[in-house]
């Protein structure tokens, strides 16, 4: 029996109850939330479970919230299944004062790169990682570039007010 | 990976000392610009540790303040030898958060250009294969056709290496009828060119021995490692986002996958040559079903989407919506409804994801790349490990790293 969005969620829930939030299906993907301290048990769970099978990392990253306060980066992880042929997404959140997640890499040989990355250009402190130290940017570097509090172009510039590209307002 | 210091020999080896190699990161044998520091016993690799990085352009950051067309040519320059992949990649993602429906006639054309482009990346990748193992003539051979290839390109979109071909919605114009000629001439041409290439190799007892068995890789281990693409086909296993999850009617067409078994460097070679005869059929399928349409059909060549796509020039000057249409698109005005997409397309080495997160701007809030090279690269030092330093080459090569894929 081919596996569904509907299977995958009841088998998530029956295991972590109510730990799993936000639930949702955007564009047919499953996606949800896990507190960040169990990011591991919820990866190995849909890894082992001899039904989900979530055994291919697809994509690992983080987006930036600067406006959610004690929740700013989000981890995001995409897995697929390969045999079933099904994916989903899977989010923890964590605050930016301490961006500590646990590793995926005993997993996954390739988070390694990936949080390397993650890292990189986030700050996220994979807790675990073998070696966790910066790999596009220079080792000199002393901040995490796609963090929203660095703007892209020079803020002198007011042709690149935030208002062009549709957030804010006119100053 | 990790620095290894103090490299311990291995048992039995006669060395006094490991040597310490630096190749690259403009080595001439690496054909990008990679850095690997190769600890050797005598001629055998003790450990490998790559460094990337050197031509990080900060994509992702950049598309943060691009509006979504203006990004179709930051994705040309992340595998630049199938450029048109990429774009096609971007424009389909963009299309299914907007929710536009491409007409087949739009679809079809896609699948020829993306099939033209594999063809072309899989044949530098091949014949490259063949340069690093002393084969010469293999890659001049082909040259040729990647040229006929690119002036295909050139009669659609105007440009040869970094595409920017094709719009949110579909192409900017139609297909002229110099690009459907080069079209049939590739199609009629090109299966002699590649049988004769198939010849020069497949069999030849000096490529064998150099390839067969150069930095194998078990399936498990390349699933592991997040291969995907004709590198982890090559290893066994057959996922091809083509079929697991057709994109632009790729469910329309009738096509196999080639796989091999051991993931060395042969099987990588064999897997890529025997693509190429399924794109070959695919292209020409995909030039039948558009020769056979009838009316509108067949000359529709984008979708119904004002918003993203640049009216005709008559139309601006006399048309007052056409004129709206023009003046938002240039100016970047087109706001993007928010919502959060994950798409991925078969590159011409493995899975090409966008993730693209929007939430309401004119430009993406976060766009991340998911780049089959980056992932790959990784096994680099496991599958060279004990191996011979001039196999270190010819596994580079036969995994097809591309530095602008890796670096983003």
């Amino acid at each position: 029996m081919a596996l569904t969005n509907e299977t995958i969620k009841d088998r998530l829930i029956a295991k972590f109850g109510d730990q799993l939030s936000h639930f949702e299906e955007p564009y047919g993907l499953l996606t949800f939330e896990a507190p960040k301290e169990s990011n591991l048990k919820v990866l190995q769970f849909l890894f082992d479970d001899e039904e989900l099978r979530f055994q291919f990392l697809t994509d690992l990253t983080a987006v930036h919230y600067p406006d959610q306060a004690g929740r700013e980066l989000a981890v995001v992880y995409h897995l697929h299944n390969l045999t079933d042929n099904i994916r989903l997404r899977f989010k923890v959140f964590t605050a930016v004062a301490q961006p500590d997640v646990f590793t995926a890499t005993q997993l996954y040989s390739s988070a390694n790169w990936m949080e390397r990355e993650t890292y990189d250009f986030f700050g996220i402190n994979f807790v675990g990682h073998p070696n966790l130290k910066r790999i596009l940017n220079v080792d000199e570097m002393e901040y995490f570039p796609l963090r929203k509090e660095f703007p892209l172009e020079d803020q002198t510039r007011i042709d690149k007010d935030d208002a062009m590209f549709g957030r804010g307002s006119i100053k | 990976m990790s620095v290894e210091h103090h490299v311990k020999l291995p048992e039995g080896s006669i060395e006094k000392t490991t040597t310490t190699l630096n190749l690259g990161p403009t080595h001439p044998a690496t054909h990008g610009v990679f850095q690997n520091i190769l600890e050797l016993d005598g001629e055998r690799i003790v450990s490998a540790e790559q460094t990337v990085g050197y031509i990080h352009r900060a994509f992702e950051k950049l598309a943060e303040r691009r509006p979504l067309y203006q990004i179709t040519t930051l994705t040309d320059r992340l595998n630049y030898c199938s450029s048109p992949i990429n774009n096609m990649g971007w424009h389909i993602t963009c299309e299914k958060l907007l929710g536009v429906k491409t007409p087949k006639r739009v679809d079809y054309l896609r699948v020829i250009i993306m099939e033209l482009s594999r063809i072309s990346d899989h044949l530098i990748c091949n014949s490259v294969v063949g340069v690093d193992s002393g084969a010469f003539t293999g890659f001049l051979y082909v040259m040729q056709y990647r040229e006929l290839i690119y002036e295909i390109y050139e009669e659609i979109c105007g440009s040869r290496l970094t595409t920017n071909m094709g719009r949110i919605g579909g192409f900017e114009r139609n297909f002229t009828p110099a690009a459907w000629e080069k079209i049939e001439k590739f199609l009629a041409e090109y299966p002699a060119v590649l049988k004769e290439f198939e010849n020069l190799f497949t069999r030849n007892r000096i490529f064998m021995e150099r390839t067969i068995g150069a930095g194998p890789i078990s399936g498990e281990r390349a699933l592991n490692y997040g291969f995907t693409g004709p590198n982890l086909r090559a290893a066994g296993v057959d996922y091809d986002v083509r079929v697991h999850s057709p994109y632009s009617s790729y469910e329309d067409f009738q096509f196999e996958i080639p796989v091999g078994s051991t993931g060395d460097c042969y099987d990588r070679f064999l897997v890529r040559n025997g693509e190429m005869w399924q794109s070959l059929s695919i292209i020409e399928q995909a030039y039948r079903k558009i020769q056979d349409m009838k009316g509108t059909e067949s000359e529709i060549y984008h979708a119904d989407a004002p918003a993203y796509y640049l009216p005709a020039k008559k139309d601006v000057y006399t048309k007052m919506e056409a004129l709206i249409w023009h003046f938002k698109i240039v100016m970047g005005e087109t706001e993007i409804p928010p919502g959060e997409v994950y798409q991925s397309v078969e590159g011409g080495n493995g899975e090409v994801g966008y993730y693209l997160i929007s939430d309401g701007g004119r430009t993406p809030y976060r766009l991340h790349f998911r780049r089959p090279c980056f992932i790959y690269y990784q096994a680099y030092s496991e599958l060279t490990k004990g191996a011979m330093l001039s196999d270190a080459i010819i596994v580079m090569s036969s995994l097809n790293l591309i530095a602008g894929e890796m670096d983003a």
